[in-house]
């Protein structure tokens, strides 16, 4: 040993030196694990072992805890594990196992050393080479050292041959053809008396069968007789998940396990145990009756029980049953509507799932009701959890739940004002889809919108800008359905909308366009018909009559945007019709509107008001804004020009306005009328790309361009900024003239509070609107969640179908894959399928063996009891046996061919078993041949045979 | 299959982080500091179990267990049973306990190897491969035994070494 490897020696830091050092350290941890990281690269590089390992022990304690690469040292931790001494060795087993992966370069190197170590006497040795294997085998390594895994297989040490069990399984992934050597002596392990070597075996297998279970039925038999001899719970964990596996696949299986599992339910005092059991139950043995009720008992128990943790398994164990056999979760129901306020968000979440689960067309309007009272109660995660899991089971496959769409939209209505609502976004999209999509929603949606838009207290909340947004699209776009458009043209130009981001007040201002449109197209409709006489009192009748009239023959035509359909199309079957409006001030300019129709001086008046309240607008720095400001003023330049203000004669006028105004008003009017419906997802297929267009595949290539363009959402919260900038630039533009835009807006506001009084503050504090985030106050939450019980009560019950007054309403839909796009289903992956393979493969075998072993005892079954009856056959002659099988399960399981066409199945298995006969002769005996060479191309087409231990 | 096993105090700091199948560094970094925010969300007296499908992908499980000022954490796979890995915990920790006599976090902070010991001896490449303290304590002790005995041999130096550094 040569000079300076001693004095490393004798001052190396050892990993309690290091630890300490690093809760001691005063020059912050990262600079100090740097310069311990320096130390060490200078040790690892030492010629002397026992320094080298320590500073790898080092950098193993650094590297997952302090977040170190330690990739580097590769080579290091091979020079370690290679060492004679235990101490060393083990250092470097650990570094490897902790570091390396199979992008490891050095990793050829260490096959040796661990066929050493794995051959070692020593017990510890073997472990660690064990271990190693456990974490890093690559497929190299699981092929080369498989005949030592299986050497040790048969161990006299129990830790080792536990462990080389638990290896078995990384092996197997990586390699399985290590299935032929290996799988036998697996399967005898599940025969050993020791527990541990049990538990190991039967956790493999476990492993292996939720992977593929089809290939361990042959194996029941041994399953079933751990599952009841055993008494380690651990042990009895592991065999009920593989026979919820494999339950499924046999029905005879099934029967026969589910009186011992009902026993081990009943029996067991350890609820890990019992809970297993209940999702045994559950989730495959369903269908039998007794043990379902007896779950359901025992998860009941579990849903009573104090411990959160039994309660949410409870729930989750609800969950699992509840799409076969819903009534349980209706047996329940009060607990699981008692745990949506409760304080454990795992289980408010399982127990909104299973609300979810129990909801369909004949209770979606009680549950939904339930839920929003939870909603308003919970903390804001929670309550958009509720509102997003009510909107997307509503919008289901086009809103197929839905019977009474009236209902629904004022369901979103109600939902845009809870306070902690932040799904904007998704009530925006239904309310604009619904609108698009269910014409005899309009109605009622334009209603809803409206009183979302009047409400000046909504415009201070950011998260409801898309809701406003969406319903101040639908006023304008639906503004016939209306019963008042001059309202709707002062609630989308109150003054509070300035706090909204400049997109959105951009559409409130098309919106208008297309309301102001509409008013003056129906006003000049309704001279130029020449049934108004221009006096006040007769007016309303005809208008009413008129509109009664033209109704019921707008509604006969298919398409609104006919040339002749008379506009206010008011449906006459609408109940709210004669409701007085709410909310509308006594003095409102407009109120008499339903009498007076639109009169000159109505539409005077509105003229006048949207130029009050757009012109400021043309000092928006906006484009949106300021383009469709400019629009709207300029069109109202032109009608004022052929409308003036006095009530002058009016025959010339009239003249004039059918040769310009009328004709623009009608075209303009006519675009805007232009339905505007939903777009199917295959649209663009079905457009042709034009010849000569090049579309890039890769839109990567952009990112480079315009890596740092992101769409800006931040100016969407903060319309401040904008609004007093605009509003100083209004203020510099109007000087000039005569208006002044601040005290304008001052009596705006004022005028507007006049009329709707009900959405201000009593006080008189001018400013101070309502936070529209403010919490109701949880008073008499004991009192509510009750009556919620009570109300689930009734409405969770499975009822008949309601009769709705009215049927449901037509939506539309465009394509009928355009929600259900089909996902392939996945495939397994292949080396599932290769291992799968050589198992059913290597069980073949050992069936065979067994079978001519214990021919007198057992009989071969089939899964048609009648058929193995009547063809019991020469158990010497195992293929033609098996054949016989095969035809009378091709008979009668239809529901298995599902998986694979059966002629293509037979097609690649006549070729395929003639090469596998000629390559695997000279290994095997004929009989066996044939066989082998059936066994795994059946696969999908037949399930194993089992020995029937049934019989 | 246990997919990882974490152990870290109350101010997020890991004290044992064993990952069964390879992580890079960052990664279990990340994975980290992800499980510590949900956990040190929850409060005290709720279920064990948090959601883990979003940070560790389809079908996996969490359940953790909080002792003084120490995280438990496992997670697994659906082939293991929920109720049975707090056992899992609970085990681990008894052995840690058998092991350091009334165990605290520092005890943990200095004895990383030997927790390590005692917690491949329990899970083996992801499988329970022991679940009783007794035979964790036996094979741990074996080990450390071993392990003596190998540097006992050992040159002159070293010995001298850490005892110097003891002082």
């Amino acid at each position: 040993m040569s000079g300076p490897s001693i004095m490393e020696t004798l001052f190396q830091r050892t990993l309690e030196d290091l630890i300490k050092g690093i809760r001691l350290q005063l020059i912050g941890e990262s600079a100090f694990i740097s310069k311990a990281m320096e130390e060490i690269r200078k040790e690892i590089k030492s010629t002397d072992l026992q320094t080298k390992s320590i500073a790898l022990q080092k950098l193993s304690y650094l590297s997952p805890l302090h977040f170190v690469d330690m990739s580097w040292a590769a080579f290091h931790c091979i020079e370690c594990m290679s060492s004679p001494r235990f101490a060393q060795k083990r250092i470097g087993y650990v570094a490897v196992s902790q570091s390396f992966n199979e992008h490891t370069p050095v990793l050829l190197l260490i096959t040796n050393q661990l066929r050493k170590d794995l051959g070692s006497v020593n017990e510890f040795d073997a472990g660690l080479a064990l271990d190693c294997l456990a974490n890093i085998a690559t497929v190299d390594l699981a092929r080369d050292l498989t005949p030592e895994v299986f050497t040790l297989l048969g161990s006299s040490k129990v830790s080792v041959r536990k462990k080389a069990i638990g290896v078995i399984l990384r092996v197997f992934e990586k390699y399985p053809d290590a299935v032929r050597v290996c799988f036998k002596r697996l399967v005898e392990n599940l025969d050993s008396p020791d527990s541990r070597i049990l538990s190991a075996a039967v956790g493999v297998f476990c492993e292996l069968a939720s992977r593929d279970p089809r290939s361990y039925l042959p194996l029941a038999p041994e399953f079933y007789r751990v599952l009841v001899d055993s008494k380690n719970n651990w042990v009895l964990i592991k065999v009920l998940k593989i026979f919820a596996k494999l339950a499924p696949l046999e029905s005879r299986l099934a029967k026969r396990v589910v009186e011992p599992i009902c026993d081990h339910m009943r029996r067991t005092g350890a609820k890990s145990l019992m809970f297993e059991c209940i999702r045994t139950v559950v989730s495959s043995l369903s269908e039998y009756e007794s043990a379902l009720k007896l779950a359901v008992l025992k998860i009941r128990e579990l849903l009573m029980d104090e411990d959160p943790n039994l309660k949410y398994l409870g729930l989750h164990a609800l969950s699992i049953v509840a799409p076969k056999h819903l009534w349980v979760v209706l047996e329940n129901k009060e607990v699981v509507i008692k745990s949506l306020s409760d304080s454990d968000s795992n289980i408010k979440f399982e127990s909104l799932r299973l609300v979810m689960a129990v909801v369909s067309e004949s209770n979606v309007v009680e549950i939904s009701r339930v839920l929003l009272n939870y909603a308003l109660k919970s903390d804001p995660e929670f309550c958009n959890v509720i509102l997003g899991s009510i909107l997307s089971a509503c919008s289901r496959n086009v809103y197929e739940m839905v019977m009474d769409f009236d209902w629904y939209v004022l369901l979103l209505g109600e939902m845009s004002r809870i306070p902690q609502c932040q799904k904007g976004e998704d009530i925006e999209n239904q309310l604009i889809d619904i609108g698009m999509r269910v014409r005899d929603a309009r109605p009622e949606l334009i209603r809803m919108a409206r009183s979302l838009l009047i409400d000046p207290a909504l415009l201070g909340n950011p998260f409801l800008y898309r809701i406003l947004c969406a319903a101040a699209w639908v006023c304008g776009e639906y503004v016939e359905y209306s019963t008042n458009p001059f309202e709707l043209v002062e609630a989308l130009l109150q003054p509070r909308t300035s706090l909204l981001p400049p997109l959105i007040r951009a559409v409130y201002l098309q919106s208008v366009l297309k309301v102001l449109t509409f008013c003056i197209h129906s006003y000049l409709r309704n001279k130029s018909s020449g049934l108004f006489p221009f006096t006040d009192n007769l007016e309303g009748v005809v208008s009413e009559s008129m509109s009664k009239g033209k109704t019921q023959e707008a509604s006969d035509l298919p398409t609104p945007a006919q040339d002749d359909v008379f506009n206010p199309r008011i449906s006459d079957d609408n109940p709210y019709e004669d409701l007085p409006l709410e909310n509308n001030g006594e003095d409102s300019k407009f109120d008499s509107f339903e009498k007076n129709g639109f009169t000159r001086e109505s539409i005077v008046n509105l003229l006048n008001l949207i130029e009050l309240a757009v012109k400021p607008l043309l000092g928006s720095l906006e484009v949106e804004i300021l383009e469709r400001a400019q629009n709207v003023l300029g069109l109202i330049e032109l009608i004022r020009q052929e409308f003036p203000d006095q009530l002058s004669p009016r025959k010339e006028i009239l003249a004039k306005e059918e040769s310009e105004v009328s004709k623009l008003i009608r075209s303009m009017n006519d675009a805007f009328c232009e339905e505007l419906g939903p777009v199917s997802v295959t649209a663009q297929d079905r457009v042709r790309v034009p010849e000569g267009l090049v579309l890039e595949e890769n839109l990567k290539e952009l990112d480079t361009i315009c890596g740092d363009i992101q769409p800006s959402t931040s100016s969407f919260f903060a319309p401040r900024y904008g609004e007093r900038i605009e509003e100083s630039l209004a203020s510099d533009l109007q000087n000039g003239e005569d208006s002044e835009p601040s005290r304008e807006s001052t009596s705006l506001l004022i005028e507007h509070r006049k009329r709707h009084g009900l959405y201000y503050l009593p006080s008189s504090a001018s400013n101070d609107y309502p936070l529209a985030n403010d919490l109701r106050s949880g008073e008499n939450d004991r009192d509510e969640t009750e009556d919620f019980v009570r109300l689930t009560a009734q409405s969770l019950a499975p009822k008949k179908k309601p009769n709705y007054s009215k049927p449901r309403p037509v939506v539309v839909k465009l394509d009928e894959g355009e929600v259900t796009l089909s996902v392939a289903s996945k495939k397994p992956s292949s080396k599932y399928d290769l291992l799968s393979g050589v198992i059913q493969d290597v069980l073949q075998e050992t069936n065979l063996m067994d079978k001519s072993s214990r021919k007198g005892k057992e009989k071969v079954s089939s899964d048609v009891p009648q058929g193995s009856k009547e063809n019991v056959q020469d158990p010497e002659d195992p293929r033609r046996e098996k054949s016989g099988l095969r035809k009378s399960k091709h008979r009668s399981h239809g529901k298995e061919r599902k998986h694979k066409d059966p002629d293509q199945v037979d097609g690649k298995k006549d070729g395929k078993s003639e090469r596998a006969r000629e390559k695997s002769s000279h290994r095997h005996g004929r009989k066996k041949t044939r066989q082998r060479a059936e066994g795994p191309l059946n696969v999908s087409a037949q399930t194993p045979v089992i020995p029937d231990f049934l019989l | 299959m246990i997919k990882a096993v974490m152990v870290m105090n109350t101010q997020g700091k890991p004290r044992l982080a064993k990952f069964y199948d390879y992580q890079p560094v960052e990664k279990q970094q990340e994975l980290i500091r992800s499980v510590f925010t949900v956990l040190s969300s929850r409060a005290e007296n709720v279920s064990n179990f948090m959601e883990a499908e979003s940070i560790f992908g389809p079908d996996s499980r969490l359940v953790y267990k909080h002792y003084a000022t120490l995280y438990f954490v496992f997670v697994f796979d659906s082939s293991e049973n929920e109720l049975a890995m707090l056992d899992l915990i609970q085990v681990f920790v008894e052995t840690l306990d058998k092991c350091f006599k009334n165990v605290c976090e520092l005890d943990i902070v200095f004895n990383y190897s030997k927790m390590q010991t005692v917690l491949d001896e329990i899970i083996f490449g992801g499988q329970v491969l022991e679940t009783s303290s007794t035979e964790v304590m036996k094979a741990v002790e074996e080990i450390s035994k071993l392990e003596a005995a190998s540097n006992a041999i050992t040159l002159v130096p070293a010995k001298y070494a850490s005892g110097w550094n003891r002082r």
